[in-house]
């Protein structure tokens, strides 16, 4: 017989802790809700915000004149036609307004004679991105947004506690069921209203610059709760992760930042800057954008141009020591502990999965179709189109995380929400009690197999082939997984790493559907045997979960913008 | 070329006594303490529990443990081809294996209502 769980009654369930977690959790409490925020890790530290290295565009005009209404035409013309233009532009026009309550809770962005110094990035048409030094971005944002989610006594904070399932009553979502990891044991949840903010989806990939708690849990939950996804096939690749040498206690993306400050210099295995094959004429400055720079890598390594571990060259040798020392202060000691001189060598660059443009479809409140579930940063689909332009991803993460706390606490106030009922957790509480040891497969291998297979076969460059092939890899993957969660214990990664799997295997299975269905090259999509894009696919695609994945053209996305 | 690291590693959970176990880890020079350890779980022992987010930034602070009775980071200490003893964190209630409990009281998720 099951113990009866633990419960907890709230207004907002907020799930997930980084920046737009946090930001929805401050906004919901100061319209005077309750709000439990909880995080299948540690509060404020995991997710991809503190991971955030340096650019956060923002037409604020601190460093030449600008307007919202020119970070927007940026960011369509980046998204290839398939922006969500009603979100593209939210993410714009309350853009600076975030930037400036973030400076106002003593983030300490980056200035110059007292004003906040912007850089410019690529795909840009002129300098836009603030920052914090050195490297400090995200870590200045999760620390600011946390001081300020601690000081706020209606936000009830829940580290360590897993949400393996939205609850729907009557066709709303009135809830979810948890599994609290250091114990074990089970948790329901009641909420009148629940914001998904759990970022992407970059740990399904082998290499990828984001934190282990990036799986796409969002995207699983908001499927399983009957809300549709959006652009699942978009996956971007950063072009220039660090490869080699084995670099310790850095992100692997922290050349972007340098390129940045120092422009450097992308090289062929020749010696040679191969951009402009590709299109895109760098000269020492850093220019291209990131779905150009991902396919000119690719394409030098085929053409057995690449560097010893697969990929290209980057150098700064064109710079001192004191314009290296003054760009990045602290960071060259660092460097210098893992014996990289910039002065003396190039490092090895290569693409490296870091960003998920698709996600859960919502509207401006950041509600999705499902009443009851919003939905905020990273795991929104359709402001970033085909391809996210520099800097954007802090943006969206502040300003939707706003809005989806603002709009969950509009409908706490809304009388008439379905209440929670205990039986329809029943289904998830019985699976949590359905666990058992099996040592038969190891999930932690498991989880290393399906990134091999996302990274060889839907990766940046696609074919029918490959794609057909992942299919079969995943759903043999699903078999061998079964239908009872394995492992017992406290704190037992196989059981989280089970729960991880059924939703890493479901999402990983839209996205190479997405992917096959897509006949064209668009963006951050390349499929080798359907190059260039197309007209007739200026269009999104909508998946739902009913017995299976199902795939429609929706054209209405980009349109619902043009009005 | 890949070297042996001898991880001696403490496992077991505040209800039983503990022990000590010995693995194995293949490594290339500058790999980490927790590469070996993510290593052993896939491919020796799954169940082992450890605890990490950021794998290799050192932002997420959450793989603090300690390496010959030092309080390290996993993620920034390397592996060498020698054994090195694994343990807790030894001022934090242990939760299993070289998982403790490191999230501020009012961070962790109580059952009580407010």
């Amino acid at each position: 017989m099951q113990a009866e769980p633990m419960h907890v009654d709230t207004d907002v369930l907020i799930i997930g802790s980084g920046g737009a977690g946090m930001y929805a959790a401050i906004e919901a409490a100061q319209a005077g809700c309750e709000v439990f925020l909880a995080d299948r890790s540690l509060i404020g530290r995991g997710g991809a915000t503190v991971m955030a290295q340096m650019t956060v565009a923002v037409a604020l005009g601190s460093e030449t004149p600008d307007h919202w209404s020119h970070h927007y035409d940026d960011t369509l013309e980046a998204g290839r036609g398939l922006c969500d233009e009603r979100l593209a532009r939210l993410l714009c026009e309350e853009g600076p307004d975030c930037i400036l309550q973030m400076d106002a809770w003593g983030i300490g962005w980056a200035r110059k004679d007292g004003r906040i110094t912007q850089a410019f990035a690529p795909g840009h048409d002129r300098p836009r991105c603030v920052y914090v030094d050195f490297l400090n971005t995200g870590p200045a944002v999760s620390k600011t947004l946390r001081t300020v989610v601690t000081r706020t006594k209606a936000i009830r904070k829940a580290g360590d506690l897993l949400i393996v399932d939205l609850v729907r009553v009557d066709g709303e979502v009135a809830g979810a069921v948890a599994l609290h990891l250091p114990t074990g044991a089970p948790v329901t949840i009641a909420a009148k209203a629940t914001i998904i903010a759990t970022g992407g989806l970059t740990r399904l990939y082998r290499r990828n610059s984001a934190s282990a708690n990036m799986g796409g849990d969002g995207y699983a939950l908001a499927l399983r709760a009957g809300a549709p996804l959006t652009d699942m096939e978009f996956v971007q690749f950063f072009p220039i992760g660090h490869l080699a040498p084995r670099l310790i206690g850095m992100d692997p993306i922290m050349w972007d930042p340098f390129r940045y400050k120092l422009g450097g210099r992308l090289l062929n295995s020749q010696g040679e800057e191969f951009t402009a094959r590709y299109g895109v004429s760098e000269d020492g400055r850093y220019v291209v954008t990131r779905d150009v720079a991902t396919y000119a890598i690719a394409k030098e390594v085929e053409a057995e141009r690449g560097s010893p571990h697969g990929g290209a060259y980057l150098s700064f040798q064109h710079c001192s020591e004191a314009e290296l020392r003054d760009a990045f202060g602290p960071v060259i000691d660092r460097l210098a502990k893992n014996n990289i001189d910039l002065t003396r060598m190039p490092v090895e660059v290569a693409p490296i999965a870091h960003y998920h443009m698709g996600g859960v479809i919502a509207d401006e409140r950041m509600e999705t179709e499902v009443p009851g579930l919003f939905v905020a940063g990273e795991a929104v689909g359709g402001a970033n189109g085909a391809n996210r332009l520099s800097g954007n991803a802090i943006t969206e993460a502040l300003v939707f995380g706003r809005r989806a706390g603002r709009s969950a606490s509009e409908r706490v106030k809304r009388a008439g929400t379905q209440p929670f009922r205990p039986q329809v957790a029943q289904a998830t509480l019985d699976l949590l009690d359905a666990r058992q040891d099996r040592d038969d497969i190891n999930t932690a291998a498991m989880i290393q197999r399906l990134q091999g297979t996302m990274a060889d076969d839907v990766g940046p460059f696609r074919t029918q082939d490959k794609l057909a092939r992942a299919l079969a890899a995943i759903a043999d993957m699903s078999n061998a997984l079964g239908e009872r969660p394995i492992g017992r214990a406290a704190f037992d990664l196989r059981l989280l790493e089970w729960f991880d799997l059924r939703n890493m295997l479901l999402v990983a299975r839209t996205v190479a559907m997405a992917a096959l269905a897509r006949t064209e090259s668009r963006g951050a999509h390349q499929r080798e045997d359907f190059p260039g894009m197309l007209p007739e696919w200026r269009v999104n695609q909508v998946a739902r979960l009913g017995s299976g994945i199902s795939l429609t053209r929706s054209s209405t996305l980009a349109q619902a913008a043009a009005q | 070329m890949s070297a042996m690291a001898r991880l001696k590693v403490w496992r077991g959970d505040a209800a039983d006594a503990g022990r000590w176990e010995r693995y194995d880890v293949p490594f290339e020079p500058g790999q980490s303490v927790l590469d070996g350890l993510r290593w052993i779980r896939a491919n020796r022992d799954p169940s082992l529990a450890i605890r990490f987010s950021c794998i290799n930034a050192n932002a997420c602070k959450e793989c603090m443990m300690e390496l010959d009775g030092k309080t390290v980071y996993a993620c920034t200490a390397r592996l060498e081809a020698r054994e090195m003893t694994l343990a807790p964190l030894s001022n934090k209630r242990l939760v299993r294996d070289l998982v403790t409990e490191i999230a501020p009281p009012a961070e962790r998720f109580v059952s009580e209502r407010r």
